[in-house]
């Protein structure tokens, strides 16, 4: 029987990933993600999930050893953020090179210099190239939902590729929130055992992770490319799937209110609440506005981005990490990209927000908002914008 | 499996570059590098498997009256079993020569 | 007459004729590493996962789409050999509990050369082995990184050139002493620790084989002679090695539980280092001070190891 339960969110997604009976655990804390590996090992300690959890002594060793637990076919969890995630960079393309399943929640936190723990998403940024599927949470319920999902998603025969859940530090790790969550019952029927495709074990033997001659390399690339787009259409499926078994639509870019309206506002992660509101606040106002939700940052969803934007005079494209002397922010950059050849395309402002944990309001929506509004008028001078800077 | 041409198509490429044909590497025949090669003068040749041991290669097998033979497919003429032979029965003699 | 350990001179035909490394490797001639890969394989049998660490090795034996391994291996990256046979060993175990895979001895062996063990794969080692997972850790030690084209190491012995800490005319190669890895996995309480070599390989063997019966950590340090980047004739990988060992440079030894031991038989007094620095060309410019030097050094490193032989004693002999 699905359960409505209040807890921190970094828990419930440590009681996600223990739903999913997951086999090896190999984490290293790091603000703000801690709790969920510490939730994690509560669970294992107490004996309600039968699974190895290793203390390993830094990130990369988190990783690597994730390689090694799902190379012989255990489903495998970890979590970090921002320098953690830096730190087990070298390994973040071997996995998905390797298609290894493994799954890894985000607590998106600002890379450091100056050191700061807060949230943005210059750390997931980061790792844009490296051919994992990546997923945005906007709140609580998606967090515990996507977890259930990527487990699926990752080891389904046609995708075999890593994929990481993004939630923002603080923002969503440390807010306590009522979620849905299903059963043991209803996870198992939803998510089946992992059937590796190859496992290391002596009555299969298989070399993993050989050496890429030049004649070979850019034909390995073009695979891990295809594989990347190709598992659109299994995540798009097994969303159907959750929607079907459990009544919740998820949506590559979810569109809220957008009908007629000359703005749109593009968010990612906890934001798209806030911005949700501010739409609300708008319509009170009677200005034509509306928002897209990007929860499927890659593969990036371009076809259905320039579906969604068909109509609209302005797109505020927000981001949450700089692209430092970059033609735009991140996000920015893509969305450009993607609605480049689009005769009939939105004007774009990018507007970069929220960074190192500064707080982003219904009034910052609101102005971003007026600001798209006067940009028909007149297009402002730069490609992107880092909103709210002290100074001018 | 079927065997692909080299060099592969991206969709013939195996995932993650998966080899799972164990010890294939034995279809490069590392001969081909020698510059010399054993030669056996088996009137000495005790049958005590010290080349076979110190045979970096592992290309070292008993032919069927028992001596220790290089397969020289693979032999990569280092030397090393004419140097470690107890009775000197083996001989490294440039390629090239009789 | 080369000496070839105190075994029956006709054990290598009672040896498994076995090859889990095959042949068509990509190895230079007269690989001292490859040799020891053989050999240490031969040892485990197959039931074993292999974990390679970035490094000659792992190059040389599985250029896609061809592998020289007949044991189910993987590589990820340079410093986590130790961390991905973590993970080896976890899902092996997590796996086997579960009833997911057959309920099997499987062993986990993670190997490196000296640079994916000794400096940048060391804090891997030192996590993996703190944790004490079943797993057996064996150093393939070349004295370089010899891969990407002989460089210095923390395991280049003092005094050799190599393409980083070269000699020349202001330099006389590498200045600091080796770094004992072996003695930090002692300090690890690891069960089992010990140096082996494949000049010697009944002994390499038998650790091998003592080692992976162990149901917890434990370590191989095996020198591996590298004719290319040592600047000696490939025939003389088996010499060197030998000569390494006779000379009290690289001693012969095992630890179990704490209590150690010299595992082939030493000559009575050791050869003076002169006679293996000669044959290298890693060595060539050193002056006669400089080896006199590096003489006392292994006198004295010899004797600390021998103080440890004669007065340890076996952990468990300690409780009290």
């Amino acid at each position: 029987m699905t359960k409505r339960v209040g807890m921190e969110i970094a828990f419930a997604a440590a009681e996600a990933a223990a739903l999913c009976r997951i086999d090896v655990i190999a984490a290293y804390p790091i603000t703000p993600n801690t709790h969920i590996p510490e939730h994690l090992s509560d669970i294992v300690a107490d004996g309600r999930l039968d699974a190895e959890f290793i203390c390993v002594e830094s990130e990369h060793s988190a990783l690597s050893a994730c390689c090694g637990a799902s190379g012989v076919g255990a489903r495998v969890f970890t979590a970090t953020s921002s320098q953690g995630l830096m730190f087990m960079g070298e390994v973040i393309p071997i996995v998905s090179a390797m298609r290894l399943p493994v799954v890894m929640a985000i607590g998106n936190r600002a890379l450091s210099g100056p050191i700061n723990i807060w949230n943005d998403h210059s750390d997931i940024m980061w790792q844009r190239d490296e051919g994992w599927i990546s997923l945005f949470a906007s709140n609580g319920q998606e967090v515990v939902d996507m977890i259930i999902q990527s487990f699926k998603i990752a080891e389904h025969r046609d995708v075999m590729l890593p994929l990481n859940i993004n939630l923002d530090g603080f923002q969503l790790t440390h807010v306590v929130e009522p979620m849905l969550f299903p059963d043991q019952g209803e996870v198992d029927r939803f998510l089946p055992e992992y059937k590796p495709y190859a496992a290391l074990h002596p009555d299969h033997v298989v070399s993993m992770g050989t050496l890429g001659l030049p004649e070979i390399f850019t034909e390995a690339m073009k695979a891990k490319d295809m594989a990347l787009i190709n598992s659109k259409k299994v995540i798009l499926k097994i969303w159907k799937e959750w929607e079907e078994q459990f009544g919740r639509k998820y949506e590559p870019i979810e569109a809220y209110k957008t009908e007629g309206s000359r703005i749109l506002l593009l968010t990612m992660g906890s934001m798209d609440e806030t911005a949700e509101a501010a739409i609300d606040e708008l319509h009170k106002r009677k200005i034509s506005a509306g928002l897209l939700k990007l929860k499927l940052w890659r593969p990036f969803p371009s076809e259905e981005l320039r579906k969604a934007v068909k109509g609209a005079k302005v797109l505020a494209v927000m981001d949450r990490a700089v692209s430092f002397g970059g033609a735009s922010g991140p996000v920015g950059a893509e969305i450009r990209s993607a609605l480049y050849d689009e005769p009939d395309r939105p004007l774009i402002i990018n507007e970069i927000i929220g960074l190192g944990g500064r707080d982003v309001t219904l009034e910052d929506f609101i102005q971003i908002a007026e600001k798209a509004a006067m940009a028909e008028k007149k297009k402002p001078k730069e490609a992107y914008e880092i909103y709210g800077v002290r100074g001018s | 499996m079927a065997d692909k041409k080299w060099p592969e198509t991206w969709q013939e490429i195996n995932p993650g570059c998966m080899v799972f044909r164990p010890g294939n590497a034995r279809e490069y025949h590392t001969g081909s590098w020698r510059a010399k090669r054993p030669v056996y003068d088996f009137s000495k040749c005790i049958k005590c498997g010290i080349c076979y041991i110190f045979c970096p290669e592992g290309c070292i097998s008993q032919d069927a009256d028992g001596y220790f033979v290089a397969d020289l497919d693979y032999c990569k003429g280092c030397g090393i079993c004419a140097h470690e032979c107890w009775t000197g029965a083996i001989t490294m003699v440039e390629e090239g020569k009789p | 007459m080369n000496i070839v350990e105190n075994f029956d001179l006709y054990a290598p035909r009672l040896v498994d004729k076995e090859e889990y490394f095959s042949v068509g490797h990509r190895a230079c001639q007269g690989c001292g590493e490859a040799l020891a890969i053989r050999l240490m394989c031969k040892a485990l049998g197959k039931e074993t996962v292999i974990v390679n660490a970035t490094g000659c090795m792992e190059v040389i034996s599985s250029m896609y789409p061809t592998t020289a391994w007949k044991l189910p291996w993987i590589h990820v990256a340079f410093p986590n050999s130790a961390s991905v046979g973590s993970g080896v060993e976890a899902g092996l175990k997590v796996l086997r509990r579960k009833g997911k895979i057959p309920d099997r001895d499987i062993k986990t062996v993670s190997i490196g050369g000296d640079g994916g063990t000794v400096d940048i794969g060391l804090q891997a080692l030192s996590g993996a082995m703190e944790r004490g997972h079943d797993l057996l850790y064996v150093c393939f030690d070349n004295e370089a990184y010899m891969n990407t084209g002989i460089q210095r190491s923390g395991a280049t012995p003092f005094g050799a050139s190599t393409t980083t800490e070269p000699a020349g005319l202001a330099s006389s190669g590498k200045k600091a002493w080796k770094k004992n890895v072996t003695e930090i996995m002692v300090a690890h309480n690891v069960p089992y620790v010990a140096t082996a070599c494949h000049s010697y390989p009944f002994d390499l063997m038998n650790k091998v084989k003592k080692a992976r019966k162990i149901k917890g950590p434990s370590y191989i340090h095996c020198l591996s002679v590298c004719p290319t980047g040592w600047r000696l004739p490939p025939e003389l990988t088996i010499t060197a090695g030998r000569l390494a060992v006779e000379t009290g440079v690289f001693p012969l030894y095992e630890v179990e539980n704490g209590k150690y031991r010299i595992t082939v038989e030493m000559p009575e007094k050791l050869r003076p280092v002169e006679d293996y620095i000669k044959i290298q060309g890693r060595f060539r410019h050193l002056s006669a001070d400089e080896i006199e030097m590096i003489q006392e050094k292994v006198i004295q490193e010899y004797n600390k190891l021998l103080d440890k032989v004669n007065n340890l004693h076996s952990w468990s002999d300690l409780k009290e």
